[in-house]
C-alpha cells in the first residue's frame, strides 16, 4: 500500500543544506518515493545499495560482540584515533567526543581538510556571517567562490540563494539579484552566472584577485601578476560596492588556494567599509559544521584536538598528520571513508593498525576494518539534530523503523563498555 | 547562454543534395521536421548509407537526442541529464504565480497547478497545458531552459 504523506515534511541529509521541505511516500517499511529532494538527496535518502554487516574479523555476529570488541580495541590503545563525524547527529557527536575524552584520543574531522579554518573564523567573530533564510529575503548580490552549488548542492541556487523570492526580494533573480561566480574554470554554476558574471582566475591566485578588488574598492588600479583584465574587475567592484545585503558562498577552491586567511578578512573588512557583506561556507556533509559546533564548544578548539591530561590542539593532531606520522594505533571510523577520500599514501596506514568502522553502508574503509557495526541512516532511520551550513540548528525526524541502532546509541553503548 | 540546436545547425550537418529520398522536397525540410521530431536521423538515407557522411550523421544523432516522453506540448526533460536542483520550478512564471509561496519562494510546490516539480530526483512536467510556449497568446518563454545548468528541458 503506498502511503501519502502530504505536507508532512521531512530533512534531507544529503548535504550541508539540510532541506526540511521533503514529502515521501512509503510502501510497508521502505522509501519509494521522494518528492523535492534533488539527485544526491534521493541517492542518500533511499539508502545504500550494499548494507554494512556487523561483523569482527570478517565473521558475522551481532551487535554486543561487535561493540565489546570495539570498546576491547579503544581500551587497548595508547592513542586511538577518532574520526569521521561530518555525516552523524549532533548528539552522536557528543559522545564520540565523551569516548575520546575518556580514551586519550586524537579526535578530527573532514573539516581539518576541508572547511575548518573558515568556520573557526565564524565561530571565534572574525568574520561576518548570516542565515540562509536572510540570503533568499534579503541578498541582492551573491559572490560563489571557488564553489560550484551545481554540482555539489544542487538545491542551493534554488532554494535560497540566487532564483526564489523573498520579502525584500520580490522579484527574485530577474531583477533583484546578481550572482557571480569566481573560479578556476567555466562550472555549472558559471553556466547560470553568464559570461558577464564569471571571472575565472588561474588556480591558486584567489589571495592575488581579492588584493585587486581591495584595490578597486579602494578606487586605485586593480593589478595582477596574472594580467586580468582592469576593466573587468572595475566593474566587478562596482556591483560589489552597490550592494545592499551582499554574501560571498566561499568554496573549498577558495579555502584550497590561502595559505591564511588574511586577504579574506582583509577584502570583507573593506567590503564592510564600502557596503555589507557577509560569508557561508559551502559545507559538505551534512552535520560538518556541527561537529565543529560541538569540538569548539567542548575544548575551545574547532577540530585536531588530542585528549590527554590536557586538550592539545595543533596541525600535528589532524587525521593527515597522524597517520602519516604513524602516531595513532587503532581508529574509530564513524560515518566516512578516509581509504577513498585520503591519499592512499597516508590512509594505507589505517590498514595496519585495528579499525572499527560504523556505517550504513559497505565502504572501502569498512572492507578493511576489523569490527564493522552497521548503524540507522540519519534522517531517515534515526532522528536527532544537524547544523546546517549557516549555523543553524535542523530538527531531523524519523521516517522509518529499522532493528539496527542509530550511531548515537551505538557510541553510547561502547562508551559504557570502556 | 545554453541554446538549442538550431535548424540551420542540422541542414548544415544533411547531405544537402535534395535528393527527395526521405520524401520531402528539401533538405531544409527535412532539418525543420527532424528538429521537431517528426523524422528519425535515420529517415535521411543517404547519410546512413554513405561513407563520406558518417562523421555528420554521428554528429547529428548526438545533437538529436531520442526524445523518449515527449509531452503532448513538446516539452521534453531528458532524465539522464537532471540533477533535480529546482531551478526551473522556481524560476517558471507560471509555477510562481500558482504557488507564490512554495515553489516561487523556493519551497516544495504546495499547489497542484504547477507545470514543474521534482519527484525522485528529476523534474516531472505536469499540467503542461498552462505553459506559457502554448496556447493562443503564446510567447517564447524559456525560464526553464536558460536556468537549467545542465542543459536537461527541452521544447520540441
Amino acid at each position: 500500500m503506498v502511503v501519502c504523506l502530504s505536507n508532512n515534511y521531512y530533512v534531507c541529509t544529503g548535504c550541508a543544506l539540510l532541506c526540511d521541505d521533503i514529502e515521501v511516500e512509503l510502501e510497508g517499511s521502505s522509501l519509494v518515493k521522494v518528492h523535492s529532494a534533488c539527485r544526491k538527496g534521493v541517492a542518500r535518502m533511499k539508502g545504500c545499495e550494499t548494507p554494512l554487516e556487523c561483523a569482527v574479523n570478517g565473521k558475522s555476529t551481532d551487535t554486543d560482540t561487535a561493540i565489546k570488541e570495539a570498546a576491547r580495541i579503544l581500551s587497548n590503545a595508547e592513542n586511538p584515533l577518532i574520526f569521521g563525524h561530518g555525516n552523524s547527529s549532533s548528539q552522536a557527536q557528543r559522545k564520540a567526543i565523551a569516548i575520546a575524552r575518556k580514551t586519550g584520543a586524537y579526535l578530527d574531522d573532514t573539516s581539518s581538510f576541508c572547511q575548518g579554518p573558515i568556520i573557526e573564523a565564524i565561530l571565534q567573530g572574525k568574520l561576518r556571517t548570516c542565515t540562509l533564510d536572510e540570503v533568499k529575503d534579503r541578498a541582492d548580490v551573491i559572490v560563489f567562490w571557488g564553489a560550484d552549488p551545481s554540482s555539489s548542492h544542487p538545491r542551493h541556487m534554488s532554494r535560497y540563494s540566487y532564483f526564489p523570492r523573498g520579502k525584500e526580494r520580490q522579484r527574485g533573480w530577474e531583477e533583484d539579484r546578481t550572482a557571480i561566480c569566481i573560479d578556476v574554470r567555466k562550472s555549472d554554476t558559471a553556466e547560470i552566472c553568464g559570461n558577464n558574471g564569471t571571472y575565472i582566475i588561474p588556480p591558486g591566485e584567489d589571495a592575488e584577485f581579492m588584493d585587486a578588488l581591495v584595490s578597486g574598492l579602494s578606487n586605485k588600479v586593480p593589478k595582477t601578476s596574472f594580467d586580468f583584465d582592469k576593466k573587468r574587475i572595475l566593474e566587478l567592484t562596482n556591483i560589489l560596492k552597490k550592494a545592499k545585503f551582499g554574501v560571498i558562498f566561499a568554496g573549498l577552491g577558495l579555502v584550497y588556494s590561502l595559505k591564511d586567511l588574511e586577504p579574506l578578512f582583509a577584502l570583507m573588512d573593506k567590503l564592510n567599509s564600502v557596503s555589507s557583506f557577509h560569508l557561508i561556507p559551502m559545507v559538505g556533509q551534512y552535520n560538518m559544521r556541527g561537529s565543529n559546533h560541538n569540538i569548539f564548544e567542548e575544548t575551545g578548539y574547532v577540530n585536531r584536538v588530542k585528549f590527554g591530561t590536557e586538550v592539545l590542539h595543533g596541525p600535528e593532531y589532524s587525521v593527515v598528520e597522524a597517520l602519516k606520522e604513524k602516531a595513532v594505533d587503532a581508529a574509530l571510523i564513524i560515518g566516512s571513508d578516509p581509504l577513498s577520500s585520503l591519499p592512499l599514501s597516508v590512509a594505507r596506514y589505517l590498514t595496519e593498525i585495528p579499525l572499527i568502522t560504523i556505517d550504513p553502508c559497505q565502504t572501502l574503509t569498512s572492507s578493511k576494518s576489523d569490527v564493522t557495526i552497521p548503524c540507522a541512516l540519519a534522517g531517515v532511520e534515526s532522528g536527532g539534530t544537524a547544523i546546517r551550513m549557516d549555523g543553524v540548528e535542523v530538527e531531523m525526524k524519523k521516517i522509518i523503523e529499522t532493528d539496527r541502532l542509530s550511531d548515537e546509541e551505538i557510541l553510547t553503548r561502547i562508551l559504557e563498555a570502556l | 547562454m545554453l541554446t538549442m540546436a538550431s535548424v540551420m545547425e542540422i541542414y548544415q550537418l544533411l547531405p544537402k543534395t535534395n535528393c527527395k529520398e526521405c520524401g520531402k522536397s528539401t533538405c531544409m525540410a527535412f532539418a525543420v521536421d527532424l528538429l521537431a521530431r517528426k523524422v528519425k536521423v535515420e529517415d535521411c538515407l543517404p547519410l546512413v548509407r554513405e561513407e563520406k557522411y558518417r562523421a555528420n550523421y554521428q554528429k547529428l544523432s548526438e545533437i538529436i537526442t531520442p526524445v523518449g516522453d515527449v509531452t503532448e506540448t513538446g516539452l521534453i526533460v531528458h532524465e539522464d541529464k537532471c540533477i533535480g536542483c529546482g531551478n526551473c520550478v522556481v524560476a517558471c512564471p507560471v509555477n510562481v504565480a500558482a504557488d507564490p509561496f512554495g515553489a516561487g519562494s523556493g519551497k516544495a510546490p504546495t499547489s497542484d497547478k504547477v507545470i514543474l516539480k521534482v519527484e525522485d530526483g528529476i523534474v516531472r512536467a505536469k499540467n503542461v497545458e498552462e505553459c506559457r510556449r502554448f496556447g493562443e497568446n503564446k510567447i517564447l518563454c524559456v525560464a526553464c531552459i536558460d536556468t537549467c545548468p545542465t542543459k536537461a528541458i527541452e521544447f520540441v
